[in-house]
């Protein structure tokens, strides 16, 4: 049976509840009423009048070939930094597990990253590949690989895909340890007198039994992918070259706030708030339901 | 199929040495029980065998071969752990088909070899459930049946009734002896309870402190034991011990033995224990007792009696009689008399002594 806690009066309870609706509701319900309330006006650059187009500017944004194309790169974009993510947290996780001596060490370098913020994140790949003073670009060029993300579409892309996967490998990491060490010893050993060796017991055993784990950071590290990544492609790329790493959070900024369509720029707001909320479903359904041996 | 010989087995983990040097050699068909108290080091000889634990320094043969460096693979050895491990999100055929697979074995064998294991253990209709659809004692006939059919040369067991509660424990327990005797394949079996070990062993391997105390027959182990350990553990319940102040030969006052003809002390033992089953004691006569003491209290099981004495110096102890037999009430004044040749010596060390 749950316990429950009864409160006396109806004042506490409320009060104990404002500070939550209060955040809730002026940095989520009013910017996304804004939102949706703007997304229907073309304003002046200026802001001094607006003229009123109804779903203009959603039917203008899907037919329109930069913003299809920016979808196409957000799918890219996050289907790469998931994949890349989680596979090498898993490696890692895999590792870490195996690992007698020194785990600790291990494990709390390998748990770094996630300290570092997005931004920063960006500035420190920037500098190591930067074209002009890049480390790494530098000795690619003595290996005879001239690299240049400036003016390199795939090159760019991969640069911001493998940033944005670093600083993520740290969260995916704790989630798959902790889901490792969840599986019972006893299980793998049995897996093991029944003859299998290690990456087949991996494959039949360990990997689905930490399956639930492995749903619930795809969703997760998709929506990271979405939404805050915003940084790191600011700083590398700003969204270039030619739009090759503008991804649709980004493009929310760049036409807004660059371009002042701040029309188009709230309807895109919009169609990601309907994307996030797709997501968000999806992941709370699953989460609901985890698979309960 | 096979025969097991473990030779001055040792196992230290970092530096603390748990197991201290155990001999045995197992014949074929077999059914040794390895029996003792939790952290007595019986669980890691089992993983030793089983390969899941490196051995130290000694030697595990198995069939005549060396098996120290194999893994557990390549020992053709079967495994029932405690909590039966299963694999949980596999259905009960795949479980046992799993190691089949690995194998390689044909698809039409594998289906036939679970299903007449399914048969053997009655768990056909519950092929296809997964085993949290299965009750304790189903779940653990599946770990059973995927030990059995892989066929392999040993069976190792480690607590595999712990789990079960008491009366699916006794069942399971008759259906596990049956099963080894008609399947004929060596065993290996652990547990921490007396009455398994006694029940079902061949021969047990009593353990006490990583060391193995006595190897025998259930009935030598009990009849005849080698340590005071042994005498304390198996039997339940357990053996009498009275310090060597209760008694002095020829004593006769109150809480103090009367009469006993050997005497160890005598031949040079400091401080002896003398050991004696409650079976082997009787109430008797203020007369004939040869020790007295104050009845404390009394556990009345229906086919038998416990009397539970407090002795004149504090010492307790437990008479076993028929539940037919009186039973005197508490705070009466009981006599107790018994047979020289039931006695048991112990020296300060709790090595047995001639007596």
């Amino acid at each position: 049976m749950d316990k429950r806690v009864t409160f006396g009066g109806w004042t506490l309870p409320y009060l104990l509840l404002l500070p939550q609706v209060a955040v809730t509701a002026v940095f989520f319900f009013w910017p996304a009423a804004q939102a949706i309330y703007q997304s229907a006006f073309i304003p002046d650059p200026f802001g001094l009048k607006a003229l009123f187009v109804g779903f203009g500017n959603f039917s203008f944004l899907l037919t329109d070939p930069f913003y299809l194309a920016s979808f196409k790169t957000t799918a890219v974009f996050s289907g790469l930094v998931t994949i890349v993510s989680m596979a090498l947290a898993l490696w890692l996780a895999i590792m870490a597990d195996r690992i007698i001596k020194g785990s600790g060490a291990y494990r709390t370098l390998l748990i770094w990253p996630y300290a570092v913020a997005p931004a920063v994140a960006g500035v420190l790949w920037l500098f190591m590949f930067s074209p002009n003073v890049g480390l790494v670009s530098w000795y690619l060029g003595v290996l005879g690989y001239d690299w240049n993300h400036v003016l390199n579409p795939n090159e760019a892309m991969g640069l911001v895909v493998v940033a944005s996967s670093w600083s993520r490998i740290s969260y995916n990491f704790l989630f798959f340890l902790a889901g490792l060490q969840a599986i019972p010893k006893s299980v793998i050993e049995a897996a093991a007198i029944d003859g299998a060796h290690f990456w087949r017991r991996f494959w039949t055993i360990v990997f689905p039994l930490l399956s639930p784990v492995t749903f619930f950071l795809l969703v997760v590290n998709v929506v990271y992918a979405f939404f805050e990544t915003f940084g790191v492609i600011h700083t590398i790329t700003s969204g270039g070259p030619q739009q090759a790493t503008t991804i649709l959070v980004y493009k929310v900024y760049s036409d807004g706030f660059v371009g002042q369509d701040l029309g188009s720029s709230a309807a895109q707001s919009v169609i990601l708030l309907l994307v996030v909320g797709a997501l968000t479903v999806i992941q709370f359904r699953y989460i609901e339901r985890r698979v309960h041996y | 199929m096979a025969t097991i010989s473990l030779k001055s087995v040792r196992k230290s983990f970092a530096r603390t040495e748990v197991i201290h040097g155990v001999d045995i050699d197992i014949e074929d068909r077999e059914f040794i029980v390895i029996v003792g108290p939790s952290g007595c080091g019986k669980s890691t000889l089992l993983r030793m065998v089983a390969g899941l634990e490196t051995v130290t320094s000694g030697d595990v043969h198995i069939d005549g071969k060396r098996v120290n460096d194999m893994e557990p693979m390549d020992r053709n050895i079967a495994m029932v752990f405690q909590n039966y491990a299963l694999y949980p999100h596999m259905s009960v055929f795949d479980n046992m088909a799993y190691g089949l697979k690995i194998a390689r074995t044909p698809k039409p064998e594998i289906e036939e070899r679970v299903r007449a294991t399914a048969k053997l253990l009655e768990l056909e209709p519950f092929l296809a459930r997964k085993p949290r659809q299965l009750s304790g004692g189903q779940r653990q006939r599946v770990a059973m049946g995927r030990a059995i059919v892989r066929r392999p040369a040993v069976f190792l067991f480690d607590e595999p009734l712990s789990n079960l509660d008491a009366k699916l424990r006794v069942q399971m327990r008759l259906e596990i002896k049956a099963l080894q005797r008609q399947l004929g394949v060596t065993s290996l079996y652990v547990t921490h309870d007396q009455v398994e070990a006694m029940t079902l062993a061949d021969r047990m391997i009593v353990m006490n402190a990583g060391e193995a105390d006595q190897v025998g027959t259930p009935m030598e182990v009990y009849k005849d034991p080698r340590t005071a350990f042994v005498a304390g553990f198996i039997g339940s319940p357990p053996m009498n011990f009275l310090p060597a102040t209760t008694f002095a030969p020829g004593g006769g006052n109150d809480g103090l033995l009367k009469g006993l003809t050997a005497n160890p002390a005598a031949a040079g033992n400091n401080r002896p224990t003398i050991g004696i089953r409650p079976e082997h004691l009787r109430l008797c006569d203020g007369a004939d007792g040869r020790l007295s003491g104050t009845l404390q209290y009394s556990e009345i099981l229906g086919a038998e009696s416990l009397i539970h004495l407090v002795l004149g110096d504090g010492v307790m102890l437990t008479v076993r009689q028929s539940g037919n037999a009186a039973v005197p009430e508490v705070g009466e004044k009981c006599h107790v008399t018994f047979d020289d040749a039931d006695v048991c010596f112990f020296d300060s060390d709790g090595k047995r002594i001639a007596g």
